[in-house]
C-alpha cells in the first residue's frame, strides 16, 4: 500500500474542499449572515492542510487498484468529516453526529436529513448542504481529475471506484478529457434547470439549490415541505430533470455527438425509461382518487416516481400517505435505482438486466443441461467477469441491508421504520416511510444508529466494494 | 485458358481436375511438396513449389501470361495477398477464398479494392444450398436459376410413390403440365428421360417449375412437407455457422451441437438467438434430450464424413426431420449415393461449381450470358443457365425445329416475371433466362446446344 500517495490524494482533496467552501461563504456574506465567517474559517483550515499535505509530490505515484479503492473510501470520509464541521462552528446542528451524518447524506446524494425544521438554516448552510449533493453527485474525483494531471495512466483506479455501475469504459482515450466531458454535461444540464426554474418563477436561491440537488440526485430540499410548495410547472421541470439525471452519461455523449441513434440503442436506457413509465401508471391509476384530477395524480406520481428511481428523494406529497400498493412499488423502485454512470444510487438498472438475464441463462441450461450462452447487453456479449462481480455485488448489497436493518432495530422502531431507513440510506434516496417518511427525519435514531446509516450511505455511493475493502485486514498491510 | 491455382488442398484438387476436363492449361502452386506431387501424379496440370505470395514465384508460375488466378489456400489472408500480388505483377482476373466471416461482411468493399474478379466462399455457398433445402423439404436438393423464379427440383421417388411405373408422356397427361422432367438418375447413370420413360422407386427424379407449381405436384404425389420450423445442426464449424444465420433470419429455430467448448462461446457470442450445446454430436441421448425426435430439420455438419453420414441414418431412422449430410471427400460416390441419407451437400463440388461457372463465362460469346452452372450426378449432366442477348441461331425459332444435339433439353424459360414450361411451338427470344440440361458434352455458349 502507497500511503504517502494516498495521503498526497488526500491533501488534493482537502484543498478542493477549500475552494468547494468559499462558495457558501460568498453566498453568506451576500445575505450578511454571520454563519459566513464559519464557512470561511473552514475553508482556509481546509486549504492549509491541503497544502501542508501536498507540499511535495511523493516520490512513487504508483497507484493500483487497491489503493485507489482505498483513496477513494477515505477521501470520501475526510470530506464528510471536515464538511460537517461548519454546521457545528454555526450552532445550527449543535451534535457533531448529527452535523456528519447531515453532511454524509449530502455528498452521497442520499438527501436524508436529521433537521426537523429546515427553514430555520441561514442561506449559506442550505446553499452548502444543497452543494455537497453537486459536488458528490458526478463525484469529487472526477472533477479533481478534469481540472489536476494527477498521475497519468493509474488514475482510471481511482474513477473505477467512483463511478456508479458494474463496468466504467471512457468516453475518449484520455482520462482527463472523459472526466472533461463528463462535468461538461453535468454543468450543462444543471444550467439549463437553473435557467428553467428561473424562468418559472423560482427565485435565483431556490432554483440553485433545488437544482443542486435534482442533478446530482441528492434531494436535500430547502422548504419543510420539500416541493410541496412550489407550482406544477416548477415541479413538473424539476421531475424531467431528475429522470434526465438519472440516464448514462453516455447517452449524453451520443447526444452531443450527433449520434442520437446509438443513444435509444443502450439497452439500459430503454428499460429504465420504461420502468418508470410503467410505475408511474401503475400508481397513477392507484392514487386517481386521492387528487382533485387525474392530471394531478399523474404529476405526483411521474414525481415520485423520479424522485425515488433517480434515488433523488424529492417530493410534492406525503407518498406515506398512499395506498399500500403504490407504496410497495415505491419500495421496489428504491431498490431497482438509476442506469449505471449516472449521478443516482441503487443497484442500477443494468445490474438488475445483468441478472435477469443471469436467470433466464440459468433456467435455460436447467432446460439444456448443455447450453452454452453468453449475457448480452447492448447486442454485445457481457464479460464474465462483470456478471460474476455484479452476483458478487447483489450477495454484498443484501447483507448490507440485512446487518444494518438488524444493527438499527435495537432502536425498537417498528419494521417498516428500519428496514425503509436502511433502504432509503443504502441507496442515497432520503426519505423512508411510517417515522422516516417524506415529512419525518432521521433524528429519531441513536447515535449508533445513526453511525450504521452513515456507513451504508457512504457504501451506497461508492458501490459497496471501496467501503468493504476498508474492512479486509490485507489491505491494510505493507507490500 | 492460362490457370494457376495457388493452394493444392481438397478445393484445390477439385478444380484442377474440373479445369483439365476442360482443357485448359492449369500450373499449381504450393509450398507443400507432397500435395504438389500427388496432384501432379494424378492430374495433368504442372506444379511449381514455392510461396504463392511471392512476386519470384508468381513469374515462374507463368503469370505474365496467365488468365486467371485463383488463391485456395488455407488462409484469407494469404488468398487475399496472393490476388493483390498477382494483380499488380500481371494483367489477369483474380478469384480468391474468403471464408472468415468477419471479412465476409465486408465482401464488396474487399471484391472492389483488391480488384478481384470473385470472391469465392465455399462454407457460405454450401449453407445457402442447405438453407434452400430446409426452406423447400419436398426436395432433396434444389438448384435455383433465374434469381430463384425457376428451380431445378431433385427428388428420390419412395416405395410407394403414385410415380412408380408411370410412363412420362402419361404423366404429363395425369400429373401437372407445368412441371417438366429433365433428368433421372438411376444408379450411376444419368437419364434424359423421352416419352416412353417409365419411372422406378428409387429414381432421383429432378423437375424444373416454379416452385409454388412445385408444391402443388408434390402434394399430387403425396411428397409434400411444409417448410422446416426448426433445425439442428451437428457440428459448429463456418458452414454451421452461416446456415444457422441463414436460418434464424428467416425465424428458423436453430440448435448448434459442437463438442469445442471455446467454439461454442464464439458462436454464442455472434448467434445470440440460437441455442448452443456444448457436447458430442454422436452422443445419442444428447441428440435425443435436445430433441431430435420432434426435429423438423438436421444437418450433419461435423468434419468427420463418416460421422456425418451415421448420424443422418440414425436420424433418419428416430425422426421424420429433413436430413442434410455434409460430404468433404468424394470417394465412395456410388456407394454413398445408395444410403437413405436424405440430401448429401459438397462442399469442394460446390465450390468448384461456382468458380468453372465464372471461367465458362469468360468464354461464352456476346450474344448470350452465362449466368449459372450446376453440376449433375457427380458431373455426368449439367444444368445451365444462360441469358440470351442478341438475336442468334437458337432464338426466334420454335423449339421442335430447331436442330437440338442429343441429350440436350430447354428446361424453362423465364420470360419478363413469367416462368414457361416449353413445348415445341415456345421459342426463345432476347432477354430471356434460359435453363438448359445437357449431358454426354460442355458448352459456354448457347449455341453449342445445336448440332453443327
Amino acid at each position: 500500500m502507497n500511503y504517502a500517495i494516498i495521503l498526497y490524494i488526500l491533501g488534493c482533496v482537502l484543498k478542493f474542499e477549500g475552494a468547494f467552501l468559499t462558495l457558501p461563504t460568498l453566498v453568506g456574506f451576500l445575505y450578511g449572515e454571520n454563519s459566513a465567517i464559519a464557512y470561511l474559517v473552514m475553508a482556509v483550515i481546509c486549504f492549509l492542510l491541503g497544502l501542508l499535505l501536498t507540499r511535495k509530490k511523493p516520490s512513487s505515484s504508483n497507484l493500483y487498484s487497491r489503493d485507489g479503492f482505498v483513496a477513494v473510501s477515505l477521501s470520501w470520509i475526510v470530506m464528510s468529516i471536515f464538511g460537517a464541521v461548519p454546521f457545528l462552528l454555526t450552532k445550527e446542528i449543535p451534535s457533531y453526529v448529527d452535523a456528519l451524518f447531515e453532511t454524509i447524506s449530502g455528498f452521497t446524494t442520499t438527501g436524508a436529513s436529521i433537521l426537523g425544521n429546515v427553514e430555520a438554516l441561514s442561506h449559506a448552510s442550505l446553499f452548502w448542504r444543497s452543494f455537497t449533493h453537486w459536488i458528490g453527485g458526478m463525484g469529487v474525483f472526477v472533477f479533481i481529475m478534469a481540472i489536476l494531471p494527477l498521475m497519468g495512466g493509474s488514475t482510471m483506479n481511482l474513477m473505477k471506484a467512483e463511478s456508479p455501475g458494474p463496468s466504467v469504459s471512457k468516453l475518449v482515450p484520455h482520462v482527463k478529457d472523459t472526466a472533461k466531458i463528463l462535468y461538461g454535461i453535468y454543468i450543462g444540464i444543471t444550467l439549463c434547470e437553473v435557467v428553467l426554474l428561473c424562468a418559472f418563477g423560482m427565485s435565483l436561491f431556490d432554483s440553485l439549490t433545488t437544482t443542486f440537488g435534482t442533478v446530482g440526485t441528492g434531494g436535500f430540499g430547502i422548504k419543510n415541505d420539500s416541493l410541496g410548495s412550489y407550482t406544477p410547472a416548477i415541479q413538473n421541470t424539476v421531475t424531467i430533470f431528475m429522470i434526465l439525471s438519472g440516464i448514462n452519461y453516455a447517452a449524453f455523449f451520443f447526444l452531443l455527438s450527433g449520434k442520437l441513434k446509438d443513444m435509444f440503442k443502450i439497452e439500459e436506457v430503454r428499460w429504465y425509461l420504461g420502468t418508470i413509465l410503467l410505475a408511474a401508471s401503475l400508481i397513477a391509476f392507484d392514487i386517481r382518487g386521492m387528487y382533485g384530477s387525474l392530471r394531478e395524480a399523474l404529476r405526483h406520481s411521474f414525481f415520485q416516481v423520479g424522485s425515488i428511481i433517480t434515488t433523488t428523494g424529492f417530493s410534492t406529497t406525503d407518498f406515506d400517505l398512499w395506498p399500500e400498493m403504490s407504496k410497495c412499488v415505491l419500495v421496489i423502485l428504491m431498490f431497482a435505482g438509476a442506469c449505471a454512470g449516472s449521478t443516482g444510487g441503487g443497484i442500477k438498472i443494468s445490474r438488475l438486466v445483468i441478472l435477469f438475464k443471469s436467470i433466464h441463462k440459468e433456467l435455460s441450461i436447467l432446460i439444456h443441461p448443455r447450453l452454452i450462452k453468453k449475457i448480452r447487453m447492448d447486442g454485445h456479449p457481457v464479460e464474465h467477469e462483470v456478471v460474476r462481480s455484479t452476483n458478487v455485488f447483489l450477495a454484498i448489497y443484501f447483507i448490507t441491508l440485512m446487518a444494518s436493518t438488524l444493527l438499527i432495530s435495537i432502536d425498537e422502531f417498528n419494521f417498516t421504520t428500519n428496514f425503509t431507513a436502511v433502504v432509503a440510506t443504502l441507496n442515497n434516496i432520503g426519505p423512508g416511510l411510517d417515522f422516516v417518511g417524506p415529512t419525518q427525519n432521521f433524528s429519531i435514531f441513536s447515535g449508533f444508529s445513526k453511525f450504521v446509516l452513515m456507513f451504508d450511505m457512504l457504501a451506497g455511493r461508492l458501490e459497496l466494494f471501496p467501503m468493504m475493502i476498508l474492512l479486509m485486514p490485507s489491505t491494510w498491510k505493507r507490500s | 485458358m492460362n490457370i494457376i491455382i495457388v493452394g493444392c488442398g481438397k478445393v484445390g484438387y477439385t478444380l484442377v481436375e474440373q479445369l483439365n476436363n476442360e482443357d485448359h492449361d492449369v500450373v499449381v502452386v504450393d509450398e507443400r511438396p507432397e500435395k504438389l506431387q500427388n496432384i501432379t501424379d494424378n492430374l495433368d496440370a504442372m506444379g511449381i513449389l514455392g510461396n504463392g505470395m511471392s512476386h519470384s514465384t508468381l513469374l515462374e508460375a507463368g503469370i505474365t501470361t496467365a488468365d486467371l488466378l485463383i488463391a485456395v489456400t488455407g488462409d484469407d489472408e494469404k488468398n487475399l495477398l496472393c490476388c493483390l500480388i498477382a494483380k499488380k505483377t500481371g494483367h489477369c482476373q483474380t478469384i480468391a477464398r474468403v471464408r472468415n466471416p468477419i471479412y465476409n461482411e465486408e465482401i464488396a468493399f474487399l471484391k472492389e479494392e483488391f480488384g478481384l474478379a470473385m470472391i469465392i466462399n465455399p462454407e457460405q455457398a454450401t449453407a445457402m444450398e442447405i438453407a434452400q433445402i430446409f426452406q423447400f423439404p419436398s426436395a432433396i436438393r434444389v438448384d435455383s436459376f433465374a434469381k430463384g423464379h425457376m428451380s431445378l427440383l431433385h427428388f428420390r421417388i419412395g416405395p410407394n410413390s403414385p410415380l412408380i411405373g408411370l410412363q412420362l408422356f402419361k404423366f404429363h397427361q395425369t400429373m401437372q403440365r407445368n412441371v417438366l422432367v429433365c433428368t433421372v438418375i438411376r444408379g450411376d447413370e444419368v437419364i434424359i428421360p423421352n416419352g416412353d420413360f417409365q419411372f422406378e422407386a428409387n429414381d432421383i427424379v429432378a423437375i424444373a417449375s416454379e416452385r409454388r407449381n412445385a408444391l402443388e405436384f408434390f402434394r399430387k404425389i403425396g411428397a409434400a412437407k411444409s417448410r422446416v420450423g426448426n433445425a439442428i445442426l451437428a457440428g459448429g464449424g463456418k458452414v454451421s455457422f452461416y446456415l444457422a444465420k441463414m436460418l434464424l433470419h428467416s425465424g428458423i429455430d436453430v440448435t448448434i451441437i459442437e463438442i469445442d467448448r471455446a467454439r461454442c462461446e464464439v458462436l454464442s457470442e455472434q448467434l445470440p438467438k440460437a441455442t448452443i450445446i456444448c457436447g458430442d454430436a454422436t452422443d445419442q441421448s444428447l441428440l435425443m434430450q435436445e430433441g431430435l425426435a420432434n426435429a423438423e430439420g438436421f444437418a450433419a455438419l461435423t468434419g468427420l464424413d463418416e460421422e456425418n453420414i451415421l448420424l443422418s441414418l440414425y436420424t433418419n431412422r428416430v425422426s421424420g426431420a429433413r436430413t442434410v449430410t455434409k460430404i468433404n471427400r468424394i470417394g465412395f460416390h456410388s456407394v454413398i449415393s445408395e444410403l437413405d441419407l436424405g440430401s448429401i451437400v459438397y462442399p469442394r463440388v460446390t465450390t468448384s461449381d461456382y468458380i468453372l461457372r465464372y471461367v465458362r463465362s469468360t468464354n461464352a460469346s456476346k450474344n448470350s450470358e452465362f449466368e449459372k452452372l450446376y453440376k449433375l450426378a457427380n458431373g455426368k449432366a449439367e444444368a445451365l443457365e444462360f441469358i440470351i442477348k442478341e438475336s442468334s441461331s437458337v432464338s426466334g425459332i420454335p423449339l421442335q425445329d430447331l436442330n437440338l444435339r442429343k441429350n440436350t433439353l430447354i428446361g424453362c424459360i423465364y420470360r419478363n416475371g413469367h416462368v414457361i414450361i416449353p413445348s415445341g411451338q415456345d421459342m426463345m427470344m432476347e432477354g430471356d433466362s434460359v435453363l438448359v440440361v445437357i449431358s454426354g458434352y460442355r458448352i459456354s455458349d448457347i449455341r453449342e446446344i445445336l448440332e453443327d
